[in-house]
């Protein structure tokens, strides 16, 4: 098996429920284009898949979190998840990553020929990052441990990624002590010193004054740059144009579309909950 | 008859004289009760280490039958290692009826469970918190509570002194498997109970006092820990 094309696969989500929206929208849009010509185009200009996911579900418990989810994650894109609240947008961050269990082992696949980076396969910010009650310098040197790092490198790596988000001349500080701002790079730094294939990213600037949100972007856009894959959720729209190359929309637990960001916030054929929700979100956010 | 007030400056006097016999008492008392919290923190906290991170059939019912157990009389634990110590019992020929080594056995027993079930409801609100996080760093579930453990450690501490709390304080165990025996086998709560009932109150008094104090001190160390932890008060044991 050979995974080294730029497109192996196609990818068939975005028309799974775009039947009935395509047809609605193309009535009254003469720029539509045609999806698989489209999708081609992106296509060719993706990395080799990293991780996918077919018809896969999610089950918490008695509610049914995610449902049918198929998605092919591409090396080195940014994938940017929306969604109002308890639309699935966390559950299908900590699937991709592999902390939850989809219905059936088969329904998450990972294509990993060559570690790239060297690291591991994903690293996740959580929405809410948790340090045990140690300094920020042990809080990393405990992820590096935990990573398998020798003793000898971990100081020197737990360093470099203090001062990869600036946050140096806390090294000594009790973690928990930090602001929220200080604490989403710290997680940052947690994250990236693992030198992932694929950060996953929940809401990592909800939360922030607009001060500390920048920073996070600005550290999150460089992080991407370095050739991490990115998966990411937000609530904020004018972000998710930022940084996002897709952009994935999740509505009670389905993958209601999933495009380019320009085809995503342009032209594209949307379905109808899709361009409602962007109708709903856009004023507050742009 | 004595009354209080005859018999609290009595009491009073022997507290502060340290008296020999009082001192005696007090130092068994207390050595019983934290070589018992000791063994019982040995399996305690990784019972209710697993019982919070592992799945397995039945666990519920474990759970269940461990809360009870946080309510486990001490005369029925005293029963119980009465009977296996006793000459006749499984474990008599070692002969430790009525000696020091009984009275840990029997309150190692009585704060297993409390121990056990007090770490398993501190850890599974840590890993609410912070399980994931540590699972995605790679950490199995066993390592995950060590680790939540060694996060919670004031909320540990927290546990193992009311542990020490309900040991010291508990009559009705070390009076059956210890026997009351006079400088051998007699603490501070089977004192007070054998001197009241002979009518010596002054000497029953002051190690009410002594045990008060004791008590008391475990509990302002206990505030004192959870004003740190930034929590309010909680209502263990």
């Amino acid at each position: 098996m050979s995974a080294a094309g730029p497109c192996p696969e196609p990818i068939a989500q975005p028309l799974a429920r775009g039947g009935e929206g395509g047809r609605v929208n193309g009535a009254g849009s003469p720029t539509a284009t045609p999806d698989p010509m489209a999708l081609a185009g992106v296509c060719a200009s993706m990395g080799p898949p990293v991780l996918s996911l077919h018809a896969a579900g999610v089950t918490l418990g008695a509610t049914t979190a995610l449902t049918e989810v198929t998605l092919t994650l591409h090396r080195g894109e940014r994938l940017v998840l929306v969604g109002s609240n308890g639309a699935g947008k966390t559950t299908l961050l900590r699937l991709l990553h592999g902390v939850v269990r989809p219905q059936a082992a088969a329904q998450r696949q990972v294509h990993r020929s060559q570690p790239a980076r060297g690291g591991v396969l994903g690293a996740m910010v959580f929405q809410r990052p948790f340090f045990l009650r140690l300094s920020v310098r042990r809080n990393l040197r405990l992820a590096l441990w935990l990573h398998g790092v020798p003793r000898a490198g971990r100081e020197a790596q737990a360093r470099l990624a203090l001062q990869r988000v600036g946050l140096e001349v806390l090294a000594e500080r009790p973690a928990h002590t930090l602001s929220a701002g200080q604490q989403q790079r710290l997680a940052l730094a947690r994250a990236w010193a693992l030198r992932p294939e694929v950060l996953f990213l929940d809401e990592p600037t909800a939360s922030l004054d607009p001060a500390a949100k920048r920073e996070v972007e600005a550290l999150i856009d460089g992080i991407a740059r370095e050739g991490v894959t990115l998966v990411m959720s937000t609530h904020n729209l004018g972000q998710a144009k930022r940084l996002a190359s897709r952009v994935a929309h999740l509505e009670g637990g389905r993958l209601l579309a999933l495009e380019p960001v320009d085809r995503f916030f342009g032209a594209a054929v949307l379905p109808a909950p899709t361009r409602l929700f962007l109708k709903g979100e856009l004023p507050w956010t742009a | 008859m004595n009354s209080i007030a005859q018999s609290l400056p009595i009491a009073w006097s022997l507290v502060t004289a340290a008296d020999p016999q009082l001192v005696a008492v007090v130092l068994l008392s207390l050595r019983v009760s934290a070589m018992a919290c000791v063994f019982g923190a040995l399996l305690g906290v990784a019972a209710g280490a697993a019982l919070a991170v592992l799945r397995f059939p039945g666990q519920r019912g474990v759970v269940a039958l461990l809360n009870t157990l946080l309510a486990l009389p001490s005369v029925v634990v005293g029963l119980t290692v009465y009977l296996l110590l006793s000459r006749s019992g499984p474990l008599g020929e070692f002969g430790l009826l009525f000696t020091p080594t009984a009275m840990v056995v029997a309150q190692s027993l009585l704060v297993m469970p409390l121990i056990a079930a007090l770490t398993r409801r501190l850890l599974v609100s840590a890993l609410e918190q912070g399980g994931e996080q540590l699972q995605s760093l790679g950490a199995g579930p066993l390592l995950r509570a060590g680790l939540l453990l060694a996060h919670e450690r004031l909320g540990l501490v927290t546990v193992l002194l009311t542990a020490f709390g309900r040991a010291v304080s508990e009559v009705g165990a070390v009076m059956i498997v210890g026997g009351n025996i006079e400088g051998v086998t007699r603490v501070m709560t089977t004192t007070i109970a054998l001197e009241t009932s002979k009518g010596d109150l002054p000497l029953a008094l002051a190690l009410g006092l002594v045990l008060l104090g004791v008590v008391g001190a475990l509990h302002a160390l206990l505030a004192l820990l959870q004003a740190r932890r930034g929590q309010p008060v909680e209502a263990l044991a």
